[in-house]
Protein backbone atom coordinates (compact mmCIF):
# COMPACT_ATOMS: atom_id res chain seq x y z
CA UNK A 1 0.00 0.00 0.00
CA UNK A 2 1.12 3.63 -0.73
CA UNK A 3 1.47 5.88 1.90
CA UNK A 4 -0.53 9.14 1.02
CA UNK A 5 1.70 12.16 -0.03
CA UNK A 6 -1.05 14.56 0.67
CA UNK A 7 -3.64 13.63 3.53
CA UNK A 8 -7.13 15.89 3.91
CA UNK A 9 -9.60 15.38 6.65
CA UNK A 10 -12.30 17.43 7.50
CA UNK A 11 -10.94 20.22 5.88
CA UNK A 12 -12.96 23.42 6.38
CA UNK A 13 -13.16 27.64 6.00
CA UNK A 14 -15.68 29.52 7.45
CA UNK A 15 -15.89 33.12 7.04
CA UNK A 16 -18.10 34.14 9.47
CA UNK A 17 -21.55 32.69 8.00
CA UNK A 18 -20.19 31.69 4.51
CA UNK A 19 -19.02 27.93 4.47
CA UNK A 20 -16.03 28.55 1.80
CA UNK A 21 -14.75 25.06 2.59
CA UNK A 22 -17.17 22.79 4.55
CA UNK A 23 -15.10 19.61 5.81
CA UNK A 24 -13.77 18.01 2.55
CA UNK A 25 -11.74 14.51 2.81
CA UNK A 26 -9.61 13.04 0.26
CA UNK A 27 -6.11 11.77 -0.21
CA UNK A 28 -3.41 12.00 -2.49
CA UNK A 29 -0.72 9.28 -3.30
CA UNK A 30 2.91 10.10 -5.03
CA UNK A 31 2.64 10.15 -8.96
CA UNK A 32 -1.33 10.80 -8.78
CA UNK A 33 -2.85 13.83 -10.69
CA UNK A 34 -6.13 14.93 -8.90
CA UNK A 35 -8.39 16.84 -10.97
CA UNK A 36 -10.82 19.22 -8.09
CA UNK A 37 -13.72 20.10 -10.74
CA UNK A 38 -16.03 23.21 -9.63
CA UNK A 39 -17.47 26.26 -10.28
CA UNK A 40 -16.87 29.62 -9.79
CA UNK A 41 -16.84 29.71 -5.39
CA UNK A 42 -17.25 26.42 -5.36
CA UNK A 43 -14.19 26.29 -2.69
CA UNK A 44 -11.15 25.04 -5.27
CA UNK A 45 -8.93 27.93 -4.91
CA UNK A 46 -9.38 27.95 -1.20
CA UNK A 47 -8.98 24.24 -0.34
CA UNK A 48 -5.52 24.86 -2.94
CA UNK A 49 -4.65 28.06 -0.73
CA UNK A 50 -4.94 26.19 2.76
CA UNK A 51 -3.02 23.10 1.58
CA UNK A 52 0.14 26.17 0.93
CA UNK A 53 -0.09 27.65 4.18
CA UNK A 54 -1.70 30.70 2.37
CA UNK A 55 -4.85 30.29 4.27
CA UNK A 56 -5.30 28.99 7.77
CA UNK A 57 -8.44 26.76 7.61
CA UNK A 58 -11.31 26.99 10.34
CA UNK A 59 -11.13 23.17 11.32
CA UNK A 60 -9.89 19.87 9.74
CA UNK A 61 -6.13 18.24 8.90
CA UNK A 62 -3.55 18.35 6.98
CA UNK A 63 -0.83 15.69 6.55
CA UNK A 64 1.45 16.40 3.75
CA UNK A 65 4.65 14.00 2.80
CA UNK A 66 3.57 12.63 6.64
CA UNK A 67 3.53 16.13 8.36
CA UNK A 68 1.20 17.91 9.88
CA UNK A 69 1.03 20.88 7.76
CA UNK A 70 -0.74 23.23 9.72
CA UNK A 71 1.94 23.18 12.45
CA UNK A 72 5.11 22.75 10.50
CA UNK A 73 4.17 24.33 7.07
CA UNK A 74 7.82 24.82 6.43
CA UNK A 75 9.15 21.41 6.53
CA UNK A 76 6.76 20.35 3.72
CA UNK A 77 7.25 23.69 1.42
CA UNK A 78 10.83 23.22 0.27
CA UNK A 79 9.12 19.80 -1.57
CA UNK A 80 6.08 21.60 -3.02
CA UNK A 81 5.15 24.37 -5.71
CA UNK A 82 2.42 26.08 -7.05
CA UNK A 83 1.29 27.97 -10.18
CA UNK A 84 -1.59 30.09 -10.91
CA UNK A 85 -2.12 32.53 -14.14
CA UNK A 86 -3.65 34.77 -11.10
CA UNK A 87 -0.21 35.57 -9.39
CA UNK A 88 2.24 37.27 -11.08
CA UNK A 89 6.04 37.04 -11.35
CA UNK A 90 7.74 40.49 -10.82
CA UNK A 91 7.80 42.05 -14.31
CA UNK A 92 10.54 43.65 -14.03
CA UNK A 93 13.20 41.08 -13.65
CA UNK A 94 13.90 39.48 -16.61
CA UNK A 95 13.24 35.77 -17.34
CA UNK A 96 16.67 34.39 -15.86
CA UNK A 97 16.80 36.57 -12.73
CA UNK A 98 13.49 35.65 -11.73
CA UNK A 99 14.78 32.13 -11.91
CA UNK A 100 17.44 32.27 -10.26
CA UNK A 101 15.44 34.26 -7.34
CA UNK A 102 13.49 31.32 -7.00
CA UNK A 103 16.03 28.83 -7.08
CA UNK A 104 17.71 30.57 -4.29
CA UNK A 105 14.73 30.71 -2.09
CA UNK A 106 14.25 27.22 -2.81
CA UNK A 107 17.64 26.31 -1.96
CA UNK A 108 18.44 24.35 -5.29
CA UNK A 109 21.84 23.64 -5.39
CA UNK A 110 22.82 23.36 -9.05
CA UNK A 111 21.24 26.84 -9.72
CA UNK A 112 22.37 27.32 -13.45
CA UNK A 113 22.57 23.76 -14.78
CA UNK A 114 19.03 23.56 -13.36
CA UNK A 115 17.54 26.97 -14.93
CA UNK A 116 19.56 25.69 -18.54
CA UNK A 117 17.69 22.44 -18.09
CA UNK A 118 13.88 24.20 -17.30
CA UNK A 119 14.94 26.64 -20.14
CA UNK A 120 15.82 24.27 -22.69
CA UNK A 121 13.12 21.47 -21.48
CA UNK A 122 10.29 24.65 -21.83
CA UNK A 123 11.93 26.68 -24.68
CA UNK A 124 12.52 29.48 -22.79
CA UNK A 125 16.22 29.90 -23.80
CA UNK A 126 15.68 32.64 -25.90
CA UNK A 127 13.49 34.46 -23.52
CA UNK A 128 16.44 34.43 -20.56
CA UNK A 129 17.13 38.04 -20.73
CA UNK A 130 13.97 39.15 -21.44
CA UNK A 131 12.04 41.35 -18.54
CA UNK A 132 9.32 38.73 -17.97
CA UNK A 133 6.54 42.32 -18.40
CA UNK A 134 7.43 41.99 -21.92
CA UNK A 135 6.12 38.13 -22.42
CA UNK A 136 3.63 37.27 -24.07
CA UNK A 137 0.68 34.88 -22.13
CA UNK A 138 1.80 31.80 -23.63
CA UNK A 139 5.70 32.24 -22.84
CA UNK A 140 4.34 33.76 -19.29
CA UNK A 141 2.55 30.67 -18.57
CA UNK A 142 5.82 28.86 -19.44
CA UNK A 143 7.98 30.81 -16.90
CA UNK A 144 5.39 30.40 -14.15
CA UNK A 145 5.71 26.71 -14.78
CA UNK A 146 9.37 26.78 -14.41
CA UNK A 147 9.32 28.64 -12.08
CA UNK A 148 7.16 25.92 -10.37
CA UNK A 149 9.54 23.07 -11.28
CA UNK A 150 12.28 24.79 -9.95
CA UNK A 151 12.92 23.20 -7.52
CA UNK A 152 12.08 19.58 -8.93
CA UNK A 153 8.86 19.63 -6.51
CA UNK A 154 7.15 16.27 -5.17
CA UNK A 155 3.74 17.68 -4.71
CA UNK A 156 2.86 20.32 -7.57
CA UNK A 157 -0.42 22.59 -6.93
CA UNK A 158 -1.98 24.47 -10.08
CA UNK A 159 -5.05 26.56 -10.28
CA UNK A 160 -5.82 26.49 -13.79
CA UNK A 161 -2.62 26.37 -15.57
CA UNK A 162 -3.90 26.19 -18.90
CA UNK A 163 -6.55 29.71 -18.51
CA UNK A 164 -6.13 31.89 -21.32
CA UNK A 165 -3.82 29.98 -23.30
CA UNK A 166 -4.58 29.04 -27.29
CA UNK A 167 -5.35 25.60 -27.97
CA UNK A 168 -1.43 25.08 -28.89
CA UNK A 169 0.04 26.54 -26.02
CA UNK A 170 -2.39 24.54 -23.99
CA UNK A 171 -2.06 21.08 -25.41
CA UNK A 172 2.36 21.91 -25.23
CA UNK A 173 1.40 22.45 -21.20
CA UNK A 174 -0.35 19.41 -20.48
CA UNK A 175 1.78 17.26 -22.37
CA UNK A 176 4.54 18.58 -20.38
CA UNK A 177 3.17 18.04 -17.00
CA UNK A 178 2.10 14.67 -18.10
CA UNK A 179 6.05 13.98 -18.98
CA UNK A 180 7.05 15.75 -15.73
CA UNK A 181 4.51 13.75 -13.59
CA UNK A 182 5.60 10.42 -15.93
CA UNK A 183 9.90 11.33 -14.76
CA UNK A 184 9.55 12.50 -11.47
CA UNK A 185 6.78 10.38 -9.95
CA UNK A 186 5.01 14.05 -8.70
CA UNK A 187 1.73 14.23 -7.25
CA UNK A 188 -0.13 16.72 -8.91
CA UNK A 189 -3.46 18.81 -7.44
CA UNK A 190 -5.14 20.39 -10.25
CA UNK A 191 -7.72 22.79 -9.93
CA UNK A 192 -9.56 23.32 -13.78
CA UNK A 193 -12.48 24.36 -15.45
CA UNK A 194 -11.00 22.56 -18.45
CA UNK A 195 -13.10 19.19 -18.61
CA UNK A 196 -10.56 18.09 -21.99
CA UNK A 197 -7.77 19.22 -19.53
CA UNK A 198 -9.14 17.36 -16.46
CA UNK A 199 -10.20 13.91 -18.26
CA UNK A 200 -6.51 13.96 -20.17
CA UNK A 201 -4.43 14.81 -17.09
CA UNK A 202 -6.34 13.10 -13.84
CA UNK A 203 -6.52 9.53 -12.02
CA UNK A 204 -9.42 10.94 -10.18
CA UNK A 205 -11.66 13.41 -10.09
CA UNK A 206 -12.95 15.49 -7.05
CA UNK A 207 -16.77 16.97 -8.10
CA UNK A 208 -16.78 20.63 -5.38
CA UNK A 209 -19.97 22.58 -5.03
CA UNK A 210 -20.57 24.85 -2.46
CA UNK A 211 -17.74 23.97 -0.69
CA UNK A 212 -17.91 20.46 -0.52
CA UNK A 213 -17.35 17.34 -2.80
CA UNK A 214 -20.22 16.04 -3.92
CA UNK A 215 -19.07 13.25 -6.29
CA UNK A 216 -15.32 11.66 -6.70
CA UNK A 217 -14.33 8.85 -9.01
CA UNK A 218 -12.18 8.03 -11.94
CA UNK A 219 -12.90 10.17 -14.83
CA UNK A 220 -14.28 7.00 -16.44
CA UNK A 221 -16.60 6.09 -13.50
CA UNK A 222 -17.89 9.32 -13.22
CA UNK A 223 -19.18 9.26 -16.96
CA UNK A 224 -20.28 5.93 -16.56
CA UNK A 225 -22.45 6.86 -13.06
CA UNK A 226 -24.02 10.27 -14.36
CA UNK A 227 -24.33 8.16 -18.14
CA UNK A 228 -22.44 10.54 -19.55
CA UNK A 229 -20.56 10.98 -23.01
CA UNK A 230 -17.99 13.58 -21.27
CA UNK A 231 -16.89 15.06 -18.03
CA UNK A 232 -18.36 18.58 -19.03
CA UNK A 233 -21.65 17.15 -19.07
CA UNK A 234 -20.85 15.61 -15.74
CA UNK A 235 -20.58 19.22 -14.70
CA UNK A 236 -23.41 20.54 -15.37
CA UNK A 237 -25.38 18.00 -13.98
CA UNK A 238 -23.77 18.53 -10.56
CA UNK A 239 -23.89 22.34 -11.04
CA UNK A 240 -27.38 22.13 -12.34
CA UNK A 241 -28.49 19.31 -9.18
CA UNK A 242 -29.14 16.48 -11.48
CA UNK A 243 -29.33 13.31 -9.57
CA UNK A 244 -27.21 10.81 -11.30
CA UNK A 245 -30.52 8.60 -11.97
CA UNK A 246 -31.88 11.96 -14.14
CA UNK A 247 -28.64 12.77 -15.54
CA UNK A 248 -29.08 10.22 -18.54
CA UNK A 249 -32.48 10.56 -19.42
CA UNK A 250 -32.46 14.73 -19.08
CA UNK B 1 25.00 29.95 0.31
CA UNK B 2 21.81 27.84 1.81
CA UNK B 3 18.51 27.82 4.64
CA UNK B 4 17.58 30.93 5.80
CA UNK B 5 20.80 33.70 4.46
CA UNK B 6 20.21 31.72 1.17
CA UNK B 7 16.68 32.96 1.04
CA UNK B 8 17.68 36.23 2.43
CA UNK B 9 20.23 36.81 -0.03
CA UNK B 10 17.49 35.58 -2.71
CA UNK B 11 15.31 38.85 -1.39
CA UNK B 12 18.41 40.96 -1.89
CA UNK B 13 19.32 40.05 -4.77
CA UNK B 14 15.86 39.95 -6.28
CA UNK B 15 15.56 44.34 -5.36
CA UNK B 16 19.04 44.59 -6.16
CA UNK B 17 18.44 42.94 -9.96
CA UNK B 18 15.06 45.85 -10.32
CA UNK B 19 17.81 48.57 -8.67
CA UNK B 20 20.50 47.41 -11.50
CA UNK B 21 18.07 47.77 -14.19
CA UNK B 22 16.66 51.56 -13.58
CA UNK B 23 18.82 53.87 -13.05
CA UNK B 24 15.52 56.03 -12.92
CA UNK B 25 14.80 54.37 -9.39
CA UNK B 26 18.27 54.07 -8.09
CA UNK B 27 18.07 58.00 -8.77
CA UNK B 28 14.75 58.94 -7.09
CA UNK B 29 15.76 57.37 -3.89
CA UNK B 30 18.63 59.33 -3.72
CA UNK B 31 16.57 62.61 -4.89
CA UNK B 32 14.33 63.69 -2.14
CA UNK B 33 17.11 63.21 0.45
CA UNK B 34 19.32 65.89 -2.12
CA UNK B 35 16.50 68.00 -1.98
CA UNK B 36 15.84 68.31 1.58
CA UNK B 37 19.63 68.90 2.32
CA UNK B 38 20.03 71.63 0.06
CA UNK B 39 17.25 73.13 1.27
CA UNK B 40 17.81 72.99 4.84
CA UNK B 41 21.40 73.92 3.89
CA UNK B 42 20.68 77.17 2.19
CA UNK B 43 18.55 77.75 5.22
CA UNK B 44 21.72 77.23 7.86
CA UNK B 45 23.40 79.78 5.66
CA UNK B 46 20.81 82.10 6.10
CA UNK B 47 20.48 81.43 9.29
CA UNK B 48 23.96 81.57 10.38
CA UNK B 49 23.92 85.06 9.50
CA UNK B 50 21.09 85.59 11.57
CA UNK B 51 21.02 83.83 14.72
CA UNK B 52 23.78 82.64 17.15
CA UNK B 53 22.58 79.36 17.64
CA UNK B 54 22.90 78.38 14.26
CA UNK B 55 26.34 80.40 13.66
CA UNK B 56 28.11 78.84 16.73
CA UNK B 57 27.05 75.51 15.67
CA UNK B 58 26.38 75.52 11.65
CA UNK B 59 25.63 71.93 11.12
CA UNK B 60 22.82 71.30 13.89
CA UNK B 61 19.95 71.49 10.79
CA UNK B 62 21.61 69.50 8.38
CA UNK B 63 22.61 67.17 10.66
CA UNK B 64 19.07 67.23 12.21
CA UNK B 65 18.03 66.69 8.25
CA UNK B 66 19.78 63.59 7.87
CA UNK B 67 19.50 61.87 10.65
CA UNK B 68 15.96 62.53 9.88
CA UNK B 69 16.35 61.09 6.27
CA UNK B 70 18.06 57.90 8.49
CA UNK B 71 14.71 57.14 10.39
CA UNK B 72 12.02 58.44 7.46
CA UNK B 73 13.84 56.40 4.76
CA UNK B 74 14.99 53.52 7.17
CA UNK B 75 10.92 53.27 7.43
CA UNK B 76 10.35 54.04 3.89
CA UNK B 77 12.62 51.49 2.77
CA UNK B 78 11.35 48.63 4.43
CA UNK B 79 7.61 49.30 3.23
CA UNK B 80 8.37 50.41 -0.46
CA UNK B 81 10.54 47.25 -0.57
CA UNK B 82 7.54 45.17 1.07
CA UNK B 83 5.04 47.32 -1.37
CA UNK B 84 6.79 46.17 -4.78
CA UNK B 85 6.02 42.78 -3.82
CA UNK B 86 2.29 44.11 -3.69
CA UNK B 87 2.46 45.66 -6.83
CA UNK B 88 4.19 43.37 -8.75
CA UNK B 89 1.74 40.36 -7.21
CA UNK B 90 4.47 38.76 -6.14
CA UNK B 91 3.72 38.33 -2.87
CA UNK B 92 1.64 34.95 -2.75
CA UNK B 93 4.61 33.31 -4.69
CA UNK B 94 6.92 34.09 -1.48
CA UNK B 95 4.81 33.41 1.11
CA UNK B 96 4.21 29.50 -0.39
CA UNK B 97 7.65 29.46 -0.78
CA UNK B 98 10.48 28.10 2.09
CA UNK B 99 10.70 31.61 2.69
CA UNK B 100 9.97 32.13 6.57
CA UNK B 101 8.03 35.72 7.59
CA UNK B 102 11.59 36.23 9.77
CA UNK B 103 13.44 36.01 6.74
CA UNK B 104 11.30 38.14 5.07
CA UNK B 105 11.42 40.75 8.06
CA UNK B 106 15.56 40.41 7.66
CA UNK B 107 15.61 40.96 4.50
CA UNK B 108 13.63 43.96 4.55
CA UNK B 109 15.58 45.63 6.85
CA UNK B 110 18.64 44.70 5.27
CA UNK B 111 17.27 46.22 1.86
CA UNK B 112 16.03 49.45 3.86
CA UNK B 113 20.09 49.74 4.76
CA UNK B 114 21.20 49.38 1.32
CA UNK B 115 18.06 51.99 -0.30
CA UNK B 116 19.48 54.27 2.65
CA UNK B 117 22.80 54.20 1.53
CA UNK B 118 21.69 54.89 -1.98
CA UNK B 119 19.81 57.74 -0.54
CA UNK B 120 21.67 59.35 1.66
CA UNK B 121 25.50 58.88 1.01
CA UNK B 122 25.43 61.34 -1.92
CA UNK B 123 23.47 63.89 -0.29
CA UNK B 124 25.70 64.15 2.71
CA UNK B 125 28.78 64.29 0.39
CA UNK B 126 26.86 67.04 -1.66
CA UNK B 127 27.14 68.84 2.07
CA UNK B 128 30.44 68.35 2.37
CA UNK B 129 30.99 69.95 -1.18
CA UNK B 130 28.11 73.45 -1.20
CA UNK B 131 28.51 73.96 2.84
CA UNK B 132 31.82 72.66 3.74
CA UNK B 133 29.93 71.08 6.17
CA UNK B 134 31.20 66.81 6.90
CA UNK B 135 28.97 65.11 8.72
CA UNK B 136 31.33 62.83 9.78
CA UNK B 137 32.76 65.35 12.34
CA UNK B 138 30.12 64.34 14.40
CA UNK B 139 32.86 61.29 15.36
CA UNK B 140 31.96 57.86 16.50
CA UNK B 141 28.43 58.52 18.02
CA UNK B 142 27.32 58.99 14.49
CA UNK B 143 26.98 55.49 13.70
CA UNK B 144 25.13 55.02 17.39
CA UNK B 145 22.94 57.81 15.97
CA UNK B 146 22.31 55.76 12.77
CA UNK B 147 21.63 52.64 14.47
CA UNK B 148 19.33 54.50 17.04
CA UNK B 149 17.27 55.79 14.18
CA UNK B 150 17.26 53.18 11.27
CA UNK B 151 16.21 50.43 13.99
CA UNK B 152 13.11 52.46 14.97
CA UNK B 153 12.25 52.78 11.09
CA UNK B 154 12.30 49.14 11.22
CA UNK B 155 10.00 48.87 14.48
CA UNK B 156 7.61 50.82 12.61
CA UNK B 157 7.61 50.28 8.81
CA UNK B 158 7.20 46.59 9.75
CA UNK B 159 3.61 47.47 11.68
CA UNK B 160 3.12 49.05 8.16
CA UNK B 161 3.62 46.12 6.35
CA UNK B 162 1.73 43.93 8.45
CA UNK B 163 -1.14 46.67 8.48
CA UNK B 164 -0.73 46.07 4.23
CA UNK B 165 -1.08 42.33 4.32
CA UNK B 166 -4.12 42.32 6.61
CA UNK B 167 -5.88 45.48 5.18
CA UNK B 168 -4.58 45.48 1.91
CA UNK B 169 -3.53 48.40 -0.01
CA UNK B 170 -5.83 50.65 1.88
CA UNK B 171 -3.15 51.35 4.27
CA UNK B 172 -0.66 51.91 1.64
CA UNK B 173 -0.56 55.68 2.31
CA UNK B 174 0.74 54.73 5.94
CA UNK B 175 3.99 54.47 4.66
CA UNK B 176 4.23 58.00 3.91
CA UNK B 177 2.25 58.80 6.98
CA UNK B 178 3.28 57.39 9.81
CA UNK B 179 6.82 58.40 10.13
CA UNK B 180 5.74 62.34 9.76
CA UNK B 181 3.41 61.90 12.52
CA UNK B 182 6.11 62.01 14.36
CA UNK B 183 8.21 64.55 13.03
CA UNK B 184 6.56 67.32 15.19
CA UNK B 185 7.35 65.76 18.60
CA UNK B 186 10.35 64.12 18.17
CA UNK B 187 12.93 67.10 18.55
CA UNK B 188 14.39 66.81 15.47
CA UNK B 189 15.72 70.78 14.79
CA UNK B 190 14.61 71.78 18.46
CA UNK B 191 15.02 70.49 21.98
CA UNK B 192 12.14 68.16 23.34
CA UNK B 193 11.82 70.66 25.88
CA UNK B 194 10.00 73.41 24.10
CA UNK B 195 7.00 70.69 23.44
CA UNK B 196 3.90 71.22 26.31
CA UNK B 197 4.46 68.92 28.84
CA UNK B 198 2.39 66.15 27.33
CA UNK B 199 3.69 65.72 24.51
CA UNK B 200 7.11 65.68 26.07
CA UNK B 201 6.20 62.71 27.80
CA UNK B 202 4.92 61.47 24.43
CA UNK B 203 8.25 62.49 23.19
CA UNK B 204 10.20 60.49 25.77
CA UNK B 205 8.64 57.14 24.68
CA UNK B 206 10.06 57.60 21.40
CA UNK B 207 13.84 56.73 20.48
CA UNK B 208 14.68 59.14 17.89
CA UNK B 209 13.74 61.99 20.66
CA UNK B 210 17.33 60.52 22.75
CA UNK B 211 19.15 60.34 19.62
CA UNK B 212 18.34 64.34 18.16
CA UNK B 213 19.16 65.17 21.73
CA UNK B 214 21.83 63.43 22.08
CA UNK B 215 22.70 65.13 18.35
CA UNK B 216 22.48 68.37 19.41
CA UNK B 217 24.99 67.80 22.68
CA UNK B 218 27.93 67.06 19.91
CA UNK B 219 27.12 69.60 17.64
CA UNK B 220 26.23 72.65 19.97
CA UNK B 221 27.76 71.49 23.11
CA UNK B 222 30.51 69.02 21.84
CA UNK B 223 29.80 66.41 24.38
CA UNK B 224 28.86 62.78 23.72
CA UNK B 225 25.35 62.13 26.12
CA UNK B 226 25.86 58.40 26.58
CA UNK B 227 22.74 58.35 28.92
CA UNK B 228 20.50 59.68 25.75
CA UNK B 229 22.56 56.95 23.48
CA UNK B 230 21.63 53.87 26.26
CA UNK B 231 18.04 54.86 27.05
CA UNK B 232 17.37 55.74 23.00
CA UNK B 233 19.09 51.94 21.98
CA UNK B 234 17.24 50.52 24.97
CA UNK B 235 13.95 52.08 23.65
CA UNK B 236 14.56 50.93 20.31
CA UNK B 237 14.79 47.24 21.26
CA UNK B 238 11.40 47.72 22.27
CA UNK B 239 10.09 49.58 19.56
CA UNK B 240 11.83 46.43 17.18
CA UNK B 241 10.06 43.92 19.23
CA UNK B 242 7.06 45.87 18.97
CA UNK B 243 7.45 46.20 14.98
CA UNK B 244 8.37 42.42 14.81
CA UNK B 245 5.72 40.93 16.87
CA UNK B 246 2.93 43.43 14.96
CA UNK B 247 4.22 42.13 11.81
CA UNK B 248 3.76 38.51 12.84
CA UNK B 249 0.28 39.22 14.60
CA UNK B 250 -0.93 40.96 11.16
CA UNK B 251 0.92 38.26 9.00
CA UNK B 252 -1.46 35.48 10.75
CA UNK B 253 -4.59 37.59 10.61
CA UNK B 254 -3.96 38.14 6.91
CA UNK B 255 -3.89 34.23 6.90
CA UNK B 256 -6.84 33.69 9.00
CA UNK B 257 -8.82 35.70 6.88
CA UNK B 258 -7.87 34.99 3.53
CA UNK B 259 -5.85 38.78 2.51
CA UNK B 260 -2.67 36.76 1.21
CA UNK B 261 -4.82 35.25 -1.29
CA UNK B 262 -6.60 38.33 -2.24
CA UNK B 263 -3.70 40.14 -2.66
CA UNK B 264 -2.05 37.29 -4.72
CA UNK B 265 -5.21 37.31 -7.29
Amino acid sequence: MTTAMVEVVGLAKRYEAVRAVDGIDFTLAPGEVVGLLGGNGAGKTTTIAMLLGLLVPSAGRVRIFGQDFLAHRHRCLPRMNFSSPYVDLPNRLTVEQNLAVYARLYGVADRKARIAELARDLDIADLLDRPSGKLSSGQKTRLALAKALVNRPSLLLLDEPTASLDPDTADWVRGYLERYRRESGAAILLASHNMAEVERLCDRVLMMKAGRIVDRGRPEELLARYGRQNLEQVFLDIARDRAQGQAAAS
Amino acid sequence: MSGSAGRILALLLRHGYVLRSSLTRALEIAYWPTMQMLVWGFMSVFLAGKTSYVAQAFGVLLSGALLWDVLFRGQLGVCVSFLEEMWSRNLCHLFVSPLRPWEMMVGLMALSVMRLLIGIVPAAALCGLFYGFDVTSLGWPLLGFFVGLIVMGWGIGLVVCGLIMRYGMAAESLAWLLGFALMPVTGIYYPVAVLPEWLQALAWTLPSAYMFEGMRAVVVEGQFRADLMLQGLALDVVWLAGGCAGFMALFEAARRHGQLLQQGE
